[in-house]
This record gives structure tokens, C-alpha cells and sequence, in this order.
């Protein structure tokens, strides 16, 4: 469905993603894993067309989506959150929600029936009339969450949905985005909450300085040499062999 | 809208078509079509800056164009004010669409874009101070004629009447952005334009078409100047002093909400006219005028300070007025 092949993207002298080659399957759900500046939201961002990338192509569903603005991405149905949320703040929930809803019908009427349903998907029913800036990081997260979820994409990209939030919390949005997934959208999330990542993701890319350095299986990956050095420092991996707990 | 919403409209409306006759004085008159026409304008202001965040300097450069595209053709070519008043409203539209591409390909944003408004407009003065069809700094005047078919009247109630149709259709217009999928999108884009993007909005393309529609709107006031003054000149058309006046209303009133160019409009002339009269009243104050503006200013500074959303901002309604279905 989605294929990334040979994307790179650098700013000034530093390659924040070189020569990063990734595919998602329909139906499936994918995640992008890295330490931080890894590249991760680079990738989403250059994929979303709101960077556009130096080298490499964007594939979606055989098209070639490389480069496009981000409202002609959103058109061909891949949708994104921000990692960093982007409420629409002096509008109410409902409000922010009908924006996502208004990209598939120009009727008020729809786009708030639209809006009211993928709400109370993602437990945010009781907060429709509160302005967006007035929700915690949690709401936030969910208005992301419900926005992007509005413009029924195909694929959606998560940048660190679950970030900042309480292991409830975490549980919740897991358990929705997974009944996203069934419910037949494409998923490529990055995260860090590696609870969440293993009980979701089919399989999982790691990054480490704009390349990727392995994928496979999330169980495979937590054990793979080269991610325990990309995360614990080069060494890392021997020393947890010998030494286990001592490492 | 509720039915609460419609009755408190319809009396409202009833209100500003009686308003003449309960009033009869032509001072009475007069200052109804100054807060009506101001209201007017600074809706047309409020369209682009109050609902999608376009804040212009120089909104007053859609009115000069429309002011001297309706005198010219007029007076020297001898077309029927009714008939010139459309074109005026095109050159607007024609003026905002080109500063509209121009300043957002190139990617101008928040006070660039104010810059860039004030900057077209100065540019207008100076054209139309120089350029021989408008006559610089003479200005044109028309021909006193006053028949209806020439869009002129004898009683200015009808030019109150006319700005009150103007004010109604602009403020209908506002209300429909907040009831529609191009309003919702201005708002997005006002409120955050890389998300608004992520959602699909070619946000380019729709703030064009605001800047476009608001510029023929405050276009087509320059006809009714140039017909009820019979006279228009650069500084009047091209004076940065409308376009503040356009934006005070709307900021003083609450920018982004139907009602509140006219409520600023209201408060700003009913206190005009208040502190104009304060001077004399204190003894031993030969020039009233230089306090009077010390007055108004320090109002206004209380008002910005104290009510940064403006008077709507006190009824609290601003994220219900666009509610459910």
C-alpha cells in the first residue's frame, strides 16, 4: 500500500533520513521505532508531503504521491498526527473534528454527524463543546487521533500518539488504535512506549541516525544487536550477553 | 440559528429599519450611516482577518480602488452610478485576489501580510496621486444630480437605507461562515494552518478566495461614498485611517464573530460623539479637540487591555456559536 524506497532528506550537512526504504501492507499495522533524532518525524513528514525530500519516492496504492502538498497527500487518504499536537485551540472539539470531516462532504449536517461519531470512538463525546486548548494531553492526543480519523484515510500515520500519557491511558488509546486497525485502515505509528509497540505492531522498523537499521517481528527486534546498541551505546550488546543484570 | 437567535435578529433588524423614523434629525440620520457604513466595512475587514486570521493594514485600498473605479467611469464615461456600482465590487475582488496570490505564494504570513496589505495601499495613494485618470491630488468630483436614477438622494435616509443593506448582506455573509464547510476551513487555517493542511485544506486556495470575496465586498462601499459625498481624493480612497478604522471595529467589537464590527462600530461613534462635546463642558477649555482624543484613546486602550476578544468576547459564546448540527 505504502512504499517508501531510497527517501533521503538532509538539512544543511546532516542526513536526517538517508536512504530509508520501508513498505506498509493494507491492513497492516507498522512501527517506526529510533532513539531520539533518529529521523522518525522527519520520515512521517516527508512522506505527508510537508517536507519535501531530497532524494527517493513515496508510493501509494502505485501512485507516485513524492512531493505532493500535504492536502493533495490527505486527498490520495493518508492522514497524520502531529507529534507536538496541533489543536485548532480557540475552536470547540466538535469543531476541530468537523474540519477533518468536512474533507469528504460539504454538508454541516454530515461532516457533525461524522465528527460526533468518531468522537465518541475515541472517548472524547463528553468533551465536544469544550474548547480545544482547554483539554489535557490526553484529550489532545485523542482530538489528534479523531481529526486525522475524520478525513477516512486509508493510512494513518501516528507520530507518538501515546507520548506523555499515563500506562491507562496508554491502554486506551492502544485498544483504539487497534480497533482502527481492524476496522480496515493502515497503520504506521512511531512510538516509544515499547508496551504499546509490541502488543500492536506486526512489525517494526528501528531507526538510528536517518538509516534503518533493522526490521522484523517486534520480538526479533528487541533482541537484535544492532537496536540494543543504537539504544544502550556501542558495546551494549556484548556486555548484555555476558553479563545480564550487570550490563 | 435557534429560535431565540431568530426573533433577537428579527427585532434587531426591525430596530435598524425604524431607527429613522424615530429619529428624525438629519444629525440622527447621519450618524446612524456613519456607524452603519464603518460596520460594513469593518465586516468586510472581518471576513479575512477576524475569520481566517488574515490580518490586514491596508483593507481601505478595496475601497479606494472601488471609490475611483466608480468615479471614473461615471464621470468620465459617463456610466450610470448603478451600473459602475458591480465593477467597483470587481476591482475589489480583482485587488484581493491579485494581493491574495501574490503574497501568499510567496508564502507571506501574520505581520509580512499586513505589511504587504499597508504597502498596496500606500502604493494606491501614490498612483492615484500621480496618474492623470484620477486626477492626483485634485481628486474628482461629480456633478451634483440628485435623482434616484443617478444613485444620488435628496433625503439621506436613503443612503442610510443603503448602508443598512450593505451591513445586513456582509453580516449575512458572516453568518454563513460559520456555517459552512469554506468557514470551517477559514477558521482551520486562522487557528493553525499546518494542521489545517494535514486535514486536506488547499489552505492557499481558500484564503485567495477569502481575500477575493472580502475585497469585492469592501469594494462596492466605494460607490455609496462617492455618491453621497460626490467627491473622492487619495487620502481619502487610500488613507491608512479607514483601514484602522475597518480593523478597530472588528477588534473593538470581537473579531471573528458576526455581530461584533457592529456593536464596535456602535461604541466606537456613540463615544466619538460623547467625548467630542466633553472638552466643553470644563470650564476654561478653549480647544475641546486635543482632549477629547486623549479621552477616546485612553478608552480604546481600556477596552484592547481589558477585552482582548472585544465586547462579544463578554457574552463568553464564542465556542458555542458554532455548535451542533
Amino acid at each position: 500500500m505504502l512504499e517508501v524506497s531510497g527517501l533521503s532528506k538532509a538539512f544543511g550537512g546532516l542526513a536526517a533520513v538517508d536512504q530509508v526504504s520501508l513498505d506498509v501492507g493494507s491492513n497492516e499495522i507498522v512501527a517506526l521505532i529510533g532513539p531520539n533524532g533518529a529521523g522518525k518525524t522527519t520520515l512521517f513528514s516527508a512522506i505527508a508531503g510537508f517536507i519535501r525530500p531530497d532524494k527517493g519516492s513515496v508510493r501509494f496504492l502505485g501512485r507516485d504521491v513524492t512531493g505532493l502538498p500535504p492536502h493533495r497527500i490527505c486527498a490520495c487518504g493518508i492522514a497524520r498526527t502531529f507529534q507536538i499536537t496541533q489543536p485548532f485551540a480557540r475552536l470547540s472539539v466538535l469543531e476541530n473534528v468537523m474540519v477533518g470531516a468536512y474533507h469528504t462532504t460539504r454538508v454541516r449536517r454530515e461532516a457533525a454527524a461524522r465528527a460526533e461519531d468518531v468522537a465518541r470512538q475515541v472517548g472524547l463525546s463528553r468533551q465536544l463543546d469544550m474548547r480545544a486548548d482547554a483539554l489535557t494531553l490526553a484529550g489532545r492526543k485523542r482530538l489528534e487521533l479523531a481529526r486525522a480519523l475524520a478525513t477516512r484515510p486509508k493510512l494513518l500515520l501516528l507520530d507518538e500518539v501515546m507520548a506523555g500519557l499515563n500506562p491507562i491511558e496508554v491502554e486506551e488509546i492502544v485498544s483504539m488504535v487497534r480497533a482502527i486497525g481492524k476496522a480496515g485502515v493502515a497503520i504506521l505509528l512511531i512510538e516509544h512506549v515499547m508496551q504499546a509497540v509490541v502488543s500492536l505492531a506486526e512489525r517494526v522498523y528501528v531507526l538510528n541516525n536517518g538509516r534503518v537499521i533493522a526490521d522484523g517481528p517486534p520480538a526479533a527486534i528487541a533482541t537484535d544487536p544492532h537496536v540494543i546498541e543504537a539504544y544502550l551505546g556501542h558495546g551494549a550488546a556484548a556486555r548484555l550477553k555476558r553479563g545480564g543484570a550487570h550490563a | 440559528m435557534s429560535r431565540q437567535g431568530l426573533i433577537l435578529t428579527g427585532v434587531g433588524v426591525l430596530a435598524l429599519i425604524a431607527y429613522p423614523w424615530v429619529f428624525r434629525s438629519n444629525y440622527a440620520i447621519n450618524v446612524g450611516f456613519l456607524v452603519l457604513f464603518a460596520a460594513y466595512l469593518g465586516q468586510t475587514w472581518n471576513i479575512a482577518g477576524g475569520f481566517a486570521g488574515q490580518t490586514s493594514f491596508g483593507h481601505v485600498v478595496f475601497f479606494g480602488v472601488g471609490a475611483y473605479v466608480s468615479a471614473i467611469l461615471h464621470t468620465t464615461y459617463g456610466v450610470n452610478p448603478w451600473l459602475a456600482w458591480p465593477f467597483s465590487a470587481l476591482a475589489g475582488a480583482c485587488v484581493g485576489w491579485l494581493i491574495g496570490v501574490l503574497s501568499y505564494r510567496a508564502g507571506l504570513k501574520g505581520s509580512y501580510f499586513a505589511l504587504i496589505t499597508l504597502a498596496v495601499a500606500e502604493v494606491g495613494r501614490i498612483l492615484a496621486n500621480s496618474v492623470p485618470i484620477t486626477r492626483g491630488g485634485l481628486g474628482i468630483l461629480v456633478r451634483a444630480d440628485q435623482r434616484a436614477a443617478n444613485f444620488q438622494f435628496k433625503d439621506p435616509v436613503w443612503f442610510y437605507y443603503v448602508a443598512l443593506a450593505l451591513c445586513l448582506l456582509v453580516m449575512f455573509i458572516a453568518w454563513r461562515l460559520t456555517r459552512t464547510r469554506f468557514g470551517a476551513r477559514l477558521a482551520a487555517i486562522r487557528e493553525n494552518e499546518d494542521a489545517a493542511q494535514a486535514l486536506g485544506i488547499d489552505s492557499f486556495r481558500e484564503k485567495v478566495k477569502c481575500l477575493t470575496l472580502s475585497g469585492g465586498l469592501c469594494g462596492a462601499g466605494g460607490t455609496v461614498y462617492v455618491q453621497k459625498y460626490l467627491y473622492i481624493d487619495p487620502s481619502i480612497a487610500f488613507g491608512v485611517d479607514k483601514s484602522v478604522e475597518m480593523l478597530l471595529v472588528s477588534l473593538i467589537g470581537g473579531a471573528g464573530t458576526v455581530l461584533g464590527p457592529l456593536i464596535g462600530s456602535g461604541v466606537l461613534h456613540v463615544m466619538g460623539e460623547l467625548t467630542r462635546d466633553l472638552g466643553n463642558m470644563l470650564p476654561g477649555v478653549s480647544n475641546a479637540q486635543p482632549l477629547s482624543i486623549i479621552v477616546y484613546g485612553a478608552i480604546l486602550i481600556a477596552i484592547v487591555a481589558w477585552l482582548p476578544d472585544g465586547l462579544m468576547g463578554l457574552f463568553g459564546r464564542r465556542s458555542k456559536e458554532v455548535r451542533r448540527a
